[in-house]
């Protein structure tokens, strides 16, 4: 009896060992998983004296910082480091490219913003959110700023403080060239295909119930089922819709803005004014040199192509 | 849009993120699978004492992990902590923590509720025969129960090892989130991608958890004896 219990106990521990032996292969591999993918070039020690002028650049927001030391903009100084949430798979607003390093106009925007507020544009900890939690994420204080496609809504500004837009999304509808849809007054008595759960959706069934909804739960099957000759046309945002025409020989956004125009923003948390006030004026100073357009060439061009008029997307400045 | 899409998982980068995400569900995974069983021990005998306030204490705590779902632990600990009390906890610690406490709650019960399957009369003839009440737990009673629990103890393992893929939820990036970044990626030009990447993830978890049900089923044989 003793020497069976002896044999189990081994195996007992032989396991253990094992499993500890798997995860310190993994802790090294692990550490590279951290939100941060990006390396970092030590910026702690030169942000804090670059940062001064860049800040001073933006007269009045300059002013709000001296004025309150102890504030936002002086805590993330002292850290060295911004959190900023973003999306890393929602390509081509903010996604992961194939080294997995995030990228797409969310992105190239935030950095720019990163590079004015600390001097250096890899001084920032990238944190991945889902659709569902970036109010949370700000109520809870675990990022500074939201820059993940922040569709500006009235529930959402009841919760956190949206800053100035720098984009504009409408709804669009895509069809086949063979028949194409010009106006929504064409689509009386067809099938028209929309996802659940999307601004679409309301949209068709509030303000036009005289055209049937074939309804999908994915993207992908939805844009399937237009391929397949199931429908009319496909409502969606109209920067998708927008890309995707523009992949797909064939296809014609011919319903190009449509419904309510929505902005998008960054946003921080509510009442953190300083911050939200330095972002205002930067976004300013940004509309003044058309960065969103150089950041539309960089991010959007090369996927929307000709197709798209960079005018029905970008807002500079804030100024709709 | 002809593409077969399986050209995804030649890519080695691809296939690179999709091991580092496998470690981060490994680690989260075998954390608190090794916590769980270790405390859950402890957590079984507490459940059985005979002390009707511990008892209670403790049946609370386990139907409280029952009942409520697991992805409201982990954002009550991610979110309600730092809303209530200022704490920033760090999303792999709040897996941990949440998969640890919810396993070792499971675990306590399965090893209380194996412990009294055992019958009276092993505790009896183990005690006539004048062994110590240490003795009796160590060559009687562990023994059989270790026999017993094993097949749920490896349900609740493999369990625990899928249920990891909620943990994207609080910031973490586990092998489902970094599938769903490569099937993103390639939407556009490559929309079959994403049945690849699933089929590629799916054989992963299968790997993962085959072998433990496996060597349970082996432990089971060899005890029978």
């Amino acid at each position: 009896m003793r020497n069976t219990g002896r044999t189990r106990l081994l195996a007992m521990v032989s396991a253990l060992v094992l499993l500890a032996v798997l995860l310190a292969g993994c802790a090294s591999g692990g550490t590279a998983t951290t939100p941060t993918p990006t390396p970092t070039a030590t910026p702690t020690a030169t942000p804090p004296a670059d940062t001064t002028p860049a800040a001073d650049d933006t007269s009045d927001a300059g002013a709000a910082v001296e004025n309150q030391p102890a504030g936002a903009i002086a805590d993330i100084q002292a850290r060295g480091k911004i959190r900023i949430a973003v999306f890393a798979d929602k390509a081509p607003f903010g996604y992961l490219d194939e080294s997995g390093q995030n990228a797409g106009f969310d992105i190239v925007i935030a950095k720019r913003v990163v590079k004015d507020l600390l001097g250096d544009e890899n001084a920032v900890e990238w944190v991945h959110v889902e659709p569902a939690n970036r109010v949370d994420y700000l109520e809870s204080d675990k990022v500074d700023l939201v820059f993940a496609n922040f569709t500006v809504t009235k529930e959402r500004a009841e919760k956190v403080d949206f800053a100035l837009p720098y984009m504009k999304v409408a709804l669009g509808v895509v069809s086949p060239d063979s028949s194409p849809i010009n106006d929504v007054a064409e689509l009386a008595g067809k099938q028209l295909i929309v996802i659940k759960g999307t601004t679409a959706e309301t949209y068709f069934t509030n303000e036009h119930p005289e055209i049937e909804l074939l309804k999908f739960d994915e993207i992908s099957e939805a844009f399937q089922a237009l391929t397949d000759g199931r429908g009319a046309g496909l409502a969606q945002d109209n920067t998708f819709l927008f890309a995707w025409a523009n992949q797909n020989p064939g296809y014609t956004v011919g319903v190009g803005s449509l419904g309510n125009q929505d902005t998008i923003a960054p946003a921080v948390r509510k009442g953190n004014t300083e911050l939200l006030e330095w972002l205002n004026a930067e976004l300013k100073t940004l509309g003044d040199e058309r960065f969103i357009h150089k950041a539309y060439d960089e991010a959007l061009a090369p996927v929307y192509g000709d197709v798209v008029n960079p005018e029905d997307l970008v807002v500079e400045g804030g100024v709709l | 849009m002809r593409s077969s899409g399986f050209e995804v998982l030649l890519s080695l980068n691809n296939l690179r993120r999709l091991m580092l995400g496998l470690c981060g569900t490994l680690e989260i995974a075998v954390v608190s699978v090794a916590v769980s069983v270790v405390l859950g021990v402890f957590c079984g005998f507490a459940m059985m004492s005979k002390n009707r306030a511990v008892y209670g204490l403790f049946r609370v705590y386990l139907e409280a992990f029952r009942i409520v779902p697991i992805l409201v632990w982990l954002f009550l600990f991610f979110f309600g902590s730092a809303i209530a009390f200022g704490a920033n906890l760090e999303g792999w610690f709040v897996s941990v923590l949440v998969f640890s406490l919810w396993g070792t709650a499971e675990m306590g019960d399965l090893v209380r509720g194996t412990v009294l399957s055992i019958p009276a009369h092993q505790w009896q003839s183990a005690e006539a025969l004048g062994l110590t009440p240490w003795q009796v737990r160590r060559f009687v009673i562990i023994p059989q129960a270790l026999r017993r629990i094993a097949p749920s103890a490896i349900n609740l393992v493999t369990r625990m090892i899928k249920t990891t893929s909620l943990v994207v939820f609080v910031g973490v990036t586990d092998i489902l989130r970094v599938g769903k970044q490569i099937i993103e990626f390639n939407m556009m030009k490559n929309p079959m991608a994403s049945f690849w990447i699933y089929a590629f993830i799916f054989i992963v978890y299968f790997i993962l958890c085959y072998p433990i049900s496996k060597f349970s089923k082996r432990l089971e044989a060899k005890w029978e004896r």
